[in-house]
């Protein structure tokens, strides 16, 4: 097919995808808010619809233009502000059309967005959740974005990212960290137990977003050619391994498998394999899978001694993960697969050079910056409830709901 | 003997669970109750409908203690308990006719008495 045509079926697949993709939001709010207890779950969970709100508002605002408009090295440029120029014309380098292009795209940054929640539950107030929602879209996510995806400095240099390594994976994940440690632990962090009121949430999440997840890897070739196909298997291959390896490892540890720990390996998982989808063969996805469980396994085993409060350890599952899955594309893209590049294991040593860069930069870029943020967001608010709140429960505080309502000892206020 | 009772906070509990282990009050029960202690409603909406809720999740604490172990008992209680807001809860003391362990058929001070101690 000629450059500068529509094609029905790349349009019809990117249509569907799509919409898989806006499904792991409200999916993550499930496997979210099955994590935490019982009085904070409806402010998990409206942690991430708001990423629903604020994130399509900004990045059709400014976020996709900043992403995607113009090659400028470290962040794009204005033109395509308020959708400015985004019509059913192509987009340059696929047969789907530009409107589409940027719905499609829209979808990873506010899952993205609501993924950073993770780190912040518990504790953290709604309003200022809002506006660092909005800023973080904006100055983490659609940099990234650029770095990576939209002819930024990581993309001209030669580093691989499939569908997002770089700014959903490892952006998320490091800057969890950094929220964690600027918000600060919960007040019983450390001094009770904490535990997960709804395991069957955080299961039904975890499938829920291995399904949408077909979508986001497996669209993010833009087409229905050989490059989604393999990203699309590969998406069923590699989460597959790190369920039955994460078994083990539970075995080992154990001797019981968790179910808690198998949605996390689902996870890990859809993770590792999302910048190596379109680029490594099936056989290579699934060693992935195996590989990609050690690392993150073992943050999530030693994260909850220490007095970093990731409360929904975010920098495991994506921030580890993602790292993972950049360097393995360094060792074993494959050219006869991937038609682009091969790895150092197939000859070409350079691809693990690209590769590094983006998993030193990436991670610093994504800290930093969020750490910032936060910390200039709490010259002028507070970002915790009061301690008090924190003990009532944030369902409560700040939604005047509970998840559990039962209606006993209601009285109803006429109108 | 006195039955000591003490409803507190929900979020207290593990609190009120440290505070009475390093008072050595070892034997206790504890159920999830809701209740109305003075505290102001809550008003939650759900759509169109507006509702004061006027009870509150408590814990209540069942403790059977012997006479020299009340006082301790209530300073637990209360120090595990204490935010300084309405909605504390309450301790109330009230005497025992008779206890039995059902395991040795022992009774009174003797069945209320930690088996190490």
């Amino acid at each position: 097919m000629a450059a500068g045509q529509i094609d029905s079926g790349d349009t019809a697949w990117m249509l569907a995808a799509t919409a898989l993709v806006l499904l792991m939001t409200p999916a993550l709010g499930l496997f979210y808010a099955g994590l935490v207890r019982s009085k904070n779950t409806l402010n998990t969970f409206m942690m991430c619809i708001a990423a629903l709100a604020i994130a399509t508002v900004c990045w059709a605002a400014v976020g996709y233009s900043l992403a995607f408009n113009g090659d400028a090295g470290f962040v794009g440029g204005l033109g395509n502000a308020f959708l400015h120029d985004v019509t059913f014309a192509p987009r340059e380098g696929t047969h789907i059309p530009h409107l589409l292009f940027f719905a499609f795209q829209a979808t990873f940054c506010i899952v993205t967005t609501a993924l950073v929640s993770g780190a912040v539950v518990e504790r953290m107030r709604f309003g200022p959740f809002l506006v660092f929602a909005g800023l973080w879209s904006i100055l983490v996510y659609s940099v990234m974005a650029h770095w990576a995806f939209g002819g930024g400095f990581l993309q001209a240099h030669g580093t691989l990212d499939f569908a997002g390594g770089v700014p959903v994976e490892m952006a998320s994940g490091f800057s969890a960290l950094a929220a964690a440690l600027v918000v600060g632990a919960r007040k019983d962090w450390g001094r009770q137990a904490i535990l997960p009121h709804n395991a069957v949430y955080v299961l039904l999440g975890a499938g829920l977003l291995w399904f949408g997840w077909f979508g986001f890897n497996g669209g993010s070739g833009f087409s229905t050619g050989d490059a989604s196909v393999l990203a699309f298997v590969n998406t069923l291959l590699t989460p597959a391994c790190t369920l039955a390896t994460w078994f083990v490892l539970d075995v080992i540890r154990a001797r019981q498998v968790t179910a808690i720990g198998a949605a996390t390996a689902i996870v890990v998982g859809c993770v590792g394999i999302t910048p190596a989808a379109g680029f490594v063969s099936p056989g290579w996805a699934m060693a992935l899978g195996v590989v990609a469980a050690l690392p993150s396994y073992a943050v999530i085993m030693l994260r909850p001694r220490s007095r970093v409060d990731e409360t929904l350890d975010v920098l495991a599952a994506h921030g580890v993960a993602g790292f993972t899955g950049i360097l393995f594309i360094g060792f074993f893209a494959q050219q006869s697969w991937n038609g682009i590049s091969n790895g150092l294991v197939y000859g070409n040593a350079a691809q693990l050079g690209h590769q590094a860069l983006a998993a030193v930069v990436a991670p610093a870029y994504a800290f930093c910056a969020t750490f910032v943020l936060l910390k200039v967001m709490a010259r002028f608010t507070r970002l915790r409830v009061q301690e008090g709140e924190e003990g009532l429960g944030l369902d409560i505080v700040s939604h005047g709901e509970e998840a559990y309502a039962t209606g006993e000892g209601a009285i109803l206020i006429p109108v | 003997m006195k039955l000591v009772i003490g409803i507190v906070r929900p979020e207290k509990t593990n609190d009120v669970l440290e505070a009475l282990y390093r008072a050595e009050v070892r034997g206790l029960s504890m159920t999830r109750v809701e209740g109305h202690g003075g505290e102001l409603d809550r008003v939650e909406t759900y759509r169109g409908t507006t509702v004061q809720v006027g009870v509150s999740d408590k814990v209540r604490f069942e403790i059977a203690v012997s006479d020299d172990f009340v006082d301790a008992t209530i300073e637990a209680l209360c120090a595990g308990g204490r935010t300084g807001e309405v909605g504390d809860g309450k301790i109330f003391v009230v005497p025992v006719e008779r206890v039995v362990r059902i395991r040795t058929g022992e009774t009174d001070a003797a069945a209320v008495t930690p088996v190490s101690a």
